[in-house]
């Protein structure tokens, strides 16, 4: 199926809860609410005629301009996003999910924005997940286990954030 | 061994009991393999026929630190990393050496500016005696770096006590010696001849037209 006929039978089902939707991208793709994206991403795994099995990527991309002389034209708003690639092994064609989230959660900061996890429809997200919550600082609920696995487990901040500050020291061993 | 003084008779040879010693340490030093990254390559490579670093003694790498005598740390090491390189280097037995092998470690490497969980050169953890730069080192520097590790053995002085502990100036300079066909003592000729021999070997290569 191509990427528009994926998309039809997708708004065929959820309509208007389906916020964006690109065709012309390389990789074509969907935004969805966080709040919508395990039902949607079901129905991308059980459908008979879609039956994406296997979730390829998920990576967290953190838009924001670090330098003020230049936000004018960076053309995004400061934002988090959680990108999902998805792949059929039966019908072999691919897609992307992308769910749009605040940098931090009520706009404090230092609470990480929160998105449900989607361990349950494939078991590959369980690292991924770890992962882009100890990079990018992404909170997943409904993980079994949301632990750092890259970093050490008591280190503090998110390095993949653009303005994460270098740790002067870690345990004793200087960090710059 | 030019340094075992005196000979009485055909089958007697005289020396020091700490010359003796350090000979037997520098001629078996057992290295712990501990390749982190791109390093144990180069290590293995050292370590393989072409290079061998079996000749030295040190061939017999030695998987636990309790019978290793030299830590070979071959690798970009992280925080994560660091606290269990000091615990393993605290599990060898004296006397114990340690190369620091790579850019990583001597000084955290290609990510000296942008790697937040790099520590940056592993003598930051641990004790280095020898570093042996490069990205990654060829298996000739590493042989460099370990005869060096055996001068510093052959100063070791612990049976004389409260005398200053000389480490030798190396005998290898490290400097390759051209042949005489390539040197000159005046630089200027040196290179007209390196130049006219590089010439020469290159118009040998080119491939004739078929």
């Amino acid at each position: 199926m191509t990427a528009a006929e994926i998309i039809a039978r997708l708004e065929a089902q959820f309509g208007q809860r389906i916020n964006a939707k690109n065709l012309e991208a390389i990789d074509p793709f969907v935004v969805v609410e966080p709040a919508d994206l395990v039902e949607v991403g079901r129905c991308l795994r059980d459908d008979p005629q879609l039956r994406f099995d296997m979730l390829n990527c998920i990576s967290g991309v953190d838009y924001l301009e670090p330098d003020p002389k230049k936000v004018a034209k960076a053309g995004f708003e400061p934002h988090v996003e959680v990108v999902y690639h998805l792949h059929s092994f039966t019908h072999r064609h691919r897609f992307v999910v992308k769910v749009s989230l605040p940098r931090w959660k009520d706009n404090k900061p230092g609470e990480l924005p929160e998105v449900p996890s989607v361990t349950s429809l494939w078991a590959s997200a369980n690292w991924h997940e770890r992962e882009v919550y100890d990079l990018s600082g992404i909170r997943f609920l409904g993980h079994p286990e949301l632990t750092r696995i890259l970093l050490a487990d008591d280190w503090e901040g998110h390095p993949l954030r653009k303005d994460y500050e270098f740790p002067l020291e870690y345990h004793g061993i200087r960090g710059r | 061994m030019g340094y075992l003084e005196g000979r009485f008779e055909e089958s007697v040879i005289t020396t020091t009991l700490e010359q003796a010693i350090n000979w037997a340490r520098e001629s078996s030093m057992w290295p712990m393999t501990f390749g982190l990254a791109c390093c144990a390559i180069e290590m293995m490579a050292t370590g393989a026929s072409r290079y061998d670093m079996d000749r030295f003694g040190a061939g017999a790498f030695r998987a636990t630190p309790r019978q290793a005598d030299l830590m070979i740390v071959a690798g970009t090491v992280n925080y994560k990393m660091a606290s269990r390189v000091r615990r393993l280097y605290n599990q060898m037995p004296d006397p114990k050496f340690v190369i620091a092998m790579g850019a990583c470690t001597c000084g955290g490497g290609p990510y000296y500016k942008y790697g937040y969980n790099v520590v940056k050169g592993v003598d930051l953890a641990v004790p280095v005696d020898v570093y042996v730069p490069g990205c990654p080192p060829r298996p000739e520097a590493l042989l460099e770096g370990l005869m060096r590790i055996q001068d510093k053995v052959r100063g070791m002085k612990y049976l004389t006590k409260n005398q200053p502990i000389d480490v030798p100036i190396p005998a290898r300079t490290g400097y390759v010696q051209l042949p005489p066909e390539l040197s000159d003592a005046d630089p200027v000729k040196a290179m007209e001849k390196q130049f006219a021999f590089a010439k020469m070997t290159k118009e040998k290569a080119t491939p004739t037209k078929a």
